[in-house]
This record gives structure tokens, sequence and C-alpha cells, in this order.
């Protein structure tokens, strides 16, 4: 086993996931699976090779600075679970 | 033949003599899903009212002479993961069940600007990750030629409805296959264009540097006509390109004489069905036929194909699905007092199991102390996955696969074994890695009567070329007039 049952709590609590006791037994398992077979990749041999993190290479993409209507608060909030009309509504956070 | 089972390009013709009027035309798709759907479940929401007023407008524009192009009036379907500001998207999951988007998708902009009468959103693996659609929140969608299996995934419920007769043509998105391997399990023409090609605005974001939209069809001219009016540069997607957007109904019939057909040999794998290798060797002989040469290339980086994928999309997934909280959007746990709290059970109420195991594989790949040994290994396997192809594509100029290693598997058989699962993407995550297009084309049945599909895959922003290949291939494929028994 590379990856126990500690770190999968670990990485759901990164992750914020509740997991049930089921689902990290299941989850050990399927990591476990999933984490052997990708070891494949060591094998490749990547020394002096760039990462490459997108397909496009020109990320600069700048727009003129000009104001632009945006969807507005009423739209903004339509879907919220809870708004004060302005502004969402959390718990409190500060006590 | 009855109206559910027309093409795009054979409605438009009958629309353009007077013979027909969209209006019919819907009705008749949604006779067609009252009979059907029940049995094969392709949509999660359908948008009767605003899709017989989108078809009345079209029949008024008609009537003024005031048509808008081949699309105008025809009835297609949306995988539930493309914005629309008049139906709930939810991406096949309770933590979206009610969301209403307050915008259109670019491309579903594109689709009401060109007539398109819009039926409803489809059924789909919850979040797009998933090849069997068996994720959904929604329950299962069923494959029409064999309703005790799957029909492919993610975009299951778009194949399945092209292939019922339930619409005309539909959309669907595609991260590591999820528009070609169902559309090759439904036995329909699937494309995912080049990344860039489409934009992703409206889209919701499953893995961003390899999703990309793309059309499920009845066959290629319908795949030419969409992808004309879908393509293009979109000022709210940067990754979106400003390459020309050709007429690619002009490269239909050009033929493929003297062209070079690559065939890699890394994609004879073990596990593979030898009916899905015969499906192959068929294409390959009948380009041959037309002309086209036939080599044996290599692709030597293949094998690490879906390691690469397993850690790149799930990385990527983590923090894109990081937004859903329970705050702005979605689903919310009740009675949390804490907001740490009330992250985790909205969270872990509202995503299924596929969906957290990718969120956690994702998160672990990306923790500290083990970016470099998986995230950025597998980013550096992916350039030399890329650079596979770019050498490839200096020798030939499409290279042909199968699309999937089986057929249509059975409901249930891999549902439990999420990495026997992952293997269904082997030939169609490599293009969506590089960022190629690719597109599955039907090549006959197995023996038990499932549709079996080959894929064809061009270099970048060659689809018109891609097009221009599969056009050739199908006419010259034999004529199979099977439907599904349904």
């Amino acid at each position: 086993m590379k990856i126990t049952k500690e770190e999968v709590q670990y990485v759901a609590d990164l992750a914020r996931l509740t997991l049930s006791k089921e689902e990290k037994e299941v989850f050990t398992t399927h990591l476990n699976d999933i984490l052997m077979y990708v070891d494949i990749l060591k094998s490749a041999d990547t020394m002096d090779v760039e990462p490459m993190s997108h397909v496009v290479e020109s990320a600069e993409a700048f727009r003129d600075d000009v104001v632009t209507p945006s969807i507005g608060t009423d739209a903004a909030l339509a879907n919220a679970p809870d708004h004060n009309g302005s502004a969402f509504r959390v718990p409190r956070v500060i006590e | 033949m009855e109206l559910h089972e027309h093409t795009i390009h054979s409605l438009e013709e009958r629309l353009r003599e007077g013979e027909i009027t969209s209006l019919e035309i819907t009705k008749a798709i949604f006779e067609r899903i009252e009979a059907v759907e029940d049995r094969v479940h392709s949509y999660i929401t359908l948008m009767r009212e605003s899709a017989f007023e989108s078809a009345r407008q079209s029949d008024r524009r008609r009537e003024k002479g005031e048509t808008r192009g081949p699309l105008d009036g025809i009835p297609v379907a949306l995988k539930d993961l493309l914005c629309t500001k008049d139906a709930p998207t939810t991406c096949g999951s309770h933590i979206l069940e009610n969301f209403m988007s307050p915008y259109d998708a670019s491309v579903v902009e594109k689709l009401r600007a060109a007539g398109a009468v819009i039926l409803g959103k489809t059924n789909m693996d919850e979040f797009a990750m998933g090849s069997s659609t068996e994720t959904s929140y929604f329950g299962v969608t069923r494959n029409p030629w064999d309703l005790e299996r799957i029909p492919g995934g993610s975009s299951g419920g778009s194949a399945s409805a092209v292939a019922a007769g339930e619409c005309i043509a539909s959309l669907g998105s595609d991260t590591g296959g999820s528009i070609r391997q169902p559309a090759a399990h439904c036995g329909v023409v699937g494309m995912k264009p080049t990344y860039g090609r489409v934009s992703r605005y409206g889209l919701v974001a499953f893995a961003s540097s390899l999703d990309q939209i793309g059309s499920l069809t009845k066959d290629i001219e319908d795949s030419a006509i969409i992808l004309g009016v879908i393509a293009g540069h979109d000022k709210r997607d940067s990754t979106s390109l400003p390459e020309p957007v050709p007429d690619y109904r002009k490269f239909l019939g050009r033929g493929i004489e003297g062209w070079v057909v690559g065939i890699p040999e890394e994609y004879y794998i073990e596990g593979i069905d030898p009916e899905a290798t015969e499906a192959v060797e068929r294409a390959a002989e009948a380009m041959k036929e037309l002309g086209a040469e036939c080599r044996e290339i290599s692709l030597p980086h293949t094998r690490y194909g879906i390691a690469a994928y397993y850690i790149i999309g799930p990385a990527e997934a983590s923090s894109n699905l990081a937004r859903y909280d329970g705050i702005r959007y979605g689903l919310r746990a009740s009675g949390r007092k804490q907001l740490i709290d009330l992250y985790r059970s909205t969270r872990a109420a509202g995503f299924g199991a596929e969906v957290k195991r990718r969120i956690m594989i994702g998160t672990y790949a990306l923790s500290s102390g083990y970016y470099d040994a998986y995230y950025k290994k597998a980013s550096q396997v992916r350039t030399l996955m890329k650079r596979d192809f770019d050498d490839a594509f200096g020798i030939c100029d499409v290279i042909l696969t199968p699309t999937t290693p089986t057929a249509a598997f059975r409901l249930g058989e891999k549902i439990d074994d999420p990495l026997r699962m992952y293997l269904s993407d082997v030939f169609t995550l490599p293009a969506n890695l590089a960022g190629i297009p690719g597109l599955s084309l039907p090549c006959g049945f197995t023996e038990k009567g499932l549709p079996l599909g080959i894929q064809l895959l061009a270099g970048y922003f060659k689809e018109d070329k891609l097009l221009q290949a599969a056009y050739a291939l199908e006419k010259a494929l034999p004529r199979d007039q099977r439907r599904p028994a349904l």
C-alpha cells in the first residue's frame, strides 16, 4: 500500500470533502490501484523535456481597457442558496 | 424514411423545396422522443415549448426568404454542461440540479443565431467524468442498439439521442474521448475539433486544457455543417484561436488520392477485440482503393497516455471543481454553523463517487511533495506525446486507428472498477493531450450487431482534411441500412 487511510483523510481535508467510512476504504483501494498504474510514467525518459501545461502557447490575450456591462446583482444572486438581496450570506466566520 | 431518420442536409433540402416545415420536423422528433425516451433516457431536460416557438419562427423566416443557413429550423440537442439561460444546466450532478445559467454558452448563441431548434439537454456522466453515462445523478442512458449496454460517455445522451432519432444532431464535449467513444458505441459520427477551434465560453469546465466542444451527427456532411457554425475565435475565451474558418463542406467529395494514411503500430494493444482491429483493416482497405497509401507509423509514447491523462485531467478537475462550495450557486448542505463544515458537507452531498475520486486523485497529485512526481512528470510526457504526433504528421496526412478497444460494454460491467473504465479511452485521449482534432466514424458491426467505430486524426486546425478523408471513407465503406430496433 502506497497511500494509507490517514493520507486519504488528509487529501479529503485539502479537497474539502467529508468522506464516509466506506468511501474512505474504497478510495484508499482505488487510489492505490490508480497510483500503481500511473507508476508507468517513471519509465518515461523526460530528461530536459519541457512540461506542457497547455496546447495554446501564446497566453497573452489582452483586451482593451473598456468598461462593459456585467450581469448585475440580481442575476448574480439568482442561484445563491442564501443571500440578503445585495450579497451572498454565509455562516459567521469571525466570532 | 421517417422524419426523425433524416440528416441535417437532407432536411435542409426538403425545407428549401418547401416540402416540409420546421414545425413538422420538430413535432415528429417530439413524437419519437415520446415513443422511445422511457427506454433510452437520452435527456435530462426537454424544452418542448421553446422548441416549438423556435420552429415557428424559423418557418416564418423561411416564408419571408430570410433563412439563416443550413441549420435554420433543424432540431438539435445539447449536452447538459453547455450553459443555457432558458433551461437548467445540471452537468449530470446533484450539486447543480437547479442551476440556471445567467447566460448562454457561445456555441448556444451561435446555434440560436443560425436558427437551430434546441430540443433539450442531454444526459451525461457527472461533470463529464466517465465513459458510460452511468455516473449521472439523473440515471443511466441506454444504448439504442442494445438496451442492456452503455451508450458510452461522457456525452452518452448526445450520442444515443442521435442514434435513436431523438434529435437530428447534437453537441457534446470531449476531454479524453467523450464525443468519439459514445459516437462509436452508438453508430454515429463524433467530431472533436482542435483545441482552440471552438470557444469554450459557457462550457462548464472539467479539465480546461483538454476540454473541447464538438458534434454528434448522422454523417460527415452534417459534421462539416455544424463545425462551420460553431468554430471561430471568441473574445470571451482567450484560448480560442483566430484561425479563419473555412467552408468545410467544400472539402467533401475531393477524394484522398495520393494521401498517406498512418496506422500506428502501438495501437494494436493487448485486450483489443479482434472485431475492432478488423474494422480498422476494412477502413484501411477502403482508403487504399481510394488511392491513398497506408503506412505503418510509430507513436512511441502512446503507452504512457492513460497514466498522463489520469493525472492531468483530475489535477485540473480538482481545481476547477473547487468553485462548488454551496455559496454562490448550487446545492448547500443545511444546518452547518461553521463555514468549513458547510463546504465539506455540501461537496460530500452534492458530488457522486466518480467526481469525488477524481478530485481526490487530482488533489493528491498536486499536493505538496508529489507535484514533481505526478503532475510535472505527466506534463513532460504530454510534450513527448505531442512531439510523436508532430513527427507523424510530417509523414502522413491523417492517422487511422480504432476508436475504442471493444464495442459497447454491458451496464454495470465496469462501474466498480475505475481503472478498467479508464482504459476505454486509450485510443482517444492522446488527441486531447496533444490538442489535435479527431473524428469517429461508423465502420460496420460486431457479430452481435453492435456498432463499431474507427478514428481519424489530423494535425492542428486540419479539420478540413479530416472531414475530406472521413467523407471519402464514409462513401467507400459498404452502406449498412441497419437501424436500432427500438
